[in-house]
């Protein structure tokens, strides 16, 4: 049997990235994530790991992108305002095609708002962020276990399209205690990373310079990209990560009537709000992306084709049911409804979308009220 | 071969490293660019380092040279070269030379609370300066060295104290920071300087070599171009009007950080 820990979610990061092989760790304090920058400064030194603490995030995402250029396992973390001063670096991690993985732990916002739980980067990470034309992979665990196998799928993701994976988790997650069992995940063969590391001359085999570029786009010189072949080979690239890395979970969707789609721990609660449903025997399912870009739109209107109702619950005023609604645009008929922030339980800073309250919004669907 | 390396003229004493630029050559006539990467080339080959030596260059007319040198090099954004070096070297546990390459917007400018961070943390690093008073690649707007009273396109009545500062003397102000272990003002006017700036920029790599500390190398560059002179005119400008202002020499040379 493996090992078994009571550990927050914040460390479960760590562990995740410990499991993954990470090699070198840039961060800066801001809460909810202090746990993963203090975790990372004990553990990952005694690995052999490198772990530095930066004087801003717009220094941590380019020390990343100098570390992610040699071919190492590099990560940071952060969270809304941090994630923010990073987006330059986003955008040009994106051009320059090297892997990296960003935990952002999201907190209240506009402006430096809150320190507890919401779901608002929802667009910011999925749509870009930062400037030009150009996608993250972004992961929303659940849970304090998933959270941990995430991150190790977030490197081996990173490596694979040599892209950004954004590991979205918030203050709930971040700083709740949950049981863990530690396994490495084997996601198998990754492409070599000879042919375009900046490690110095000598040490490529061929013995040819490498160059890393934020800058692409040459007018006549076959070896390098153009100027529209540049931007052609991104978008090829995501599209292929939008056929082959689309996940989500499906809980009770075969004779369900009314869809919940929710992620992150509004998705875990909606799955408690399931449950209680399927005891008063409303029909109800509940879709959760796990990856929310790509976004699993192509099961989305599949059930709508089926003709299914759509609930969105999300944590924020509503920036996840334009995704629902472009995907059900053209499929089927069904209704889309959405339970934002405003239905939480109570003004305080830590309140939450109970499962009653998801319930509630169902049996109003379902008996024509909404 | 490809069209571009049969179209390679090479000039007898013309440094190994130097090669092929398939973007063209950009910089203008009387630039200084294309001096200082001479002497980078130089100092590289004569050190012996060529095969363990990476550059990262920022945005900027400086920062033109990823595909003339023949050694590995990263470009990022303006501002972030010190960062992104600062990543490359941590991330390969010292082994290679690494040095940025950067005009005085890039260092002093956007990336000036990099540069004071990286000097503070005494990384490893070589940062070599551009400095000829203007924005080069945006053609001639005020810089953070715009000496007071001259004219650019964003100081159309010249750089006023009372509107826009003084200033700033990057090399002084790195050598006050503890971490540094070498900090210098150099130019390439003449052959004299020139040969001084291969000997100040051996010593910055050696003494990040030896791991004594954050180095600095700022050069004093001349831009006919956008100062509106000829090559010759600006040649006299640098050593009257900008050498009062940016004296040259060494600001700080320590074999040891106590």
């Amino acid at each position: 049997m493996s090992e078994r820990l009571l550990v927050e979610g914040n460390e479960a990061v760590g562990y995740g990235a410990l499991d993954a092989g990470c090699d070198c760790y840039f961060g800066y304090p801001i809460t909810p994530q202090n746990e993963i920058i203090e975790w990372l400064s004990r553990e990952l030194p005694k690995r052999g790991g490198v772990v530095l603490q930066a004087q801003c995030e717009t220094s941590t995402i380019n020390m990343v992108q100098g570390a992610a250029a040699t071919g190492a396992r590099v990560m940071t973390s952060t969270s809304g305002p941090g994630w923010s001063l990073m987006q330059e670096g986003m955008s040009n991690i994106a051009t320059a095609e090297v892997p990296c993985v960003v935990v952002l732990v999201q907190r209240g916002g506009p402006g430096t708002g809150g320190l507890r739980q919401v779901q608002m980067d929802y667009n910011s990470v999925t749509k870009g962020g930062g400037h030009g034309d150009y996608r993250n992979i972004v992961l929303a665990p659940a849970s304090v276990q998933e959270t941990y196998e995430l991150m190790q799928l977030a490197f081996y993701l990173a490596d694979k399209y040599r892209v950004a994976v954004v590991v979205l988790s918030d203050a709930l997650i971040g700083q709740m205690m949950e049981p863990l069992e530690l396994k490495k995940l084997d996601f198998g063969p990754l492409p070599s990373k000879e042919d375009w590391v900046v490690t110095g001359k000598s040490y490529h085999k061929d013995g040819v310079k490498h160059m890393s570029l934020i800058v692409k786009g040459t007018p006549d010189d076959p070896r390098f990209p153009t100027w529209l072949s540049f931007p052609k080979h991104l978008y090829e690239k995501y599209q292929t990560i939008e056929k082959n890395e689309v996940r989500y979970e499906a809980v009770a969707l075969e004779d369900a009537s009314l869809v919940i789609v929710a992620f992150g721990y509004m998705g875990r609660i909606s799955k408690g709000a399931v449950k209680i449903a399927r005891g008063e025997g409303l029909k109800v399912g509940l879709l959760r992306p796990i990856t929310l870009w790509p976004f699993p739109k192509e099961a989305i209107a599949q059930l709508a084709e089926r003709g299914f109702t759509f609930l969105v619950v999300e944590d924020n005023f509503g920036q996840m049911v334009e995704d629902v609604r472009a995907a059900v645009c053209g499929h089927g008929s069904g209704g889309i409804h959405l339970l934002n922030m405003f239905a939480r339980s109570s003004s305080a800073d830590g309140a939450l979308i109970h499962p009653r309250r998801i319930v509630e919004e169902c049996k109003q669907i379902l008996g024509g009220n909404r | 071969m490809s069209q571009i390396e049969k179209q390679r003229v090479w000039v007898s004493g013309t440094p190994r490293l130097w090669r092929y630029n398939p973007i063209g050559a950009r910089q203008c006539a009387g630039c200084h660019s294309p001096i200082v990467e001479r002497i980078i080339c130089e100092v590289i080959e004569e050190m012996g380092i060529e095969g363990n030596v990476i550059c990262v260059t920022g945005i900027g007319c400086s920062a033109l040279a990823n595909f003339l040198f023949d050694f590995d090099s990263l470009k990022v954004a303006h501002g972030r070269p010190v960062d992104a070096a600062t990543g490359v070297k941590r991330a390969l546990r010292g082994r290679p030379v690494v040095f940025t390459l950067q005009g005085d917007g890039d260092c002093i400018g956007l990336g000036g609370g990099a540069l004071i961070s990286a000097a503070s943390r005494a990384e490893k690093i070589t940062v070599i300066m551009a400095n000829n008073a203007v924005y080069g690649q945006t053609r001639g707007q005020m810089a953070p060295t715009t000496l007071v009273g001259q004219v650019t396109t964003t100081t159309p009545f010249g750089r006023s104290p009372a509107e826009h500062g003084y200033p700033i003397h990057t090399a002084e102000l790195v050598a006050q920071i503890k971490g540094t272990a070498y900090s210098v003002r150099t130019a390439v006017n003449n052959p004299a300087n020139y040969q001084r700036t291969k000997k100040y920029l051996k010593t910055a790599f050696q003494k990040q070599i030896d791991n004594v500390g954050f180095t600095f190398v700022e050069i004093l560059e001349a831009c006919p171009t956008l100062w509106r002179m000829s090559p010759v005119e600006s040649l006299k400008w640098l050593e009257e009007v900008l050498m009062a202002e940016f004296p040259l020499g060494e600001f700080k040379n320590v074999d040891k950080i106590e």
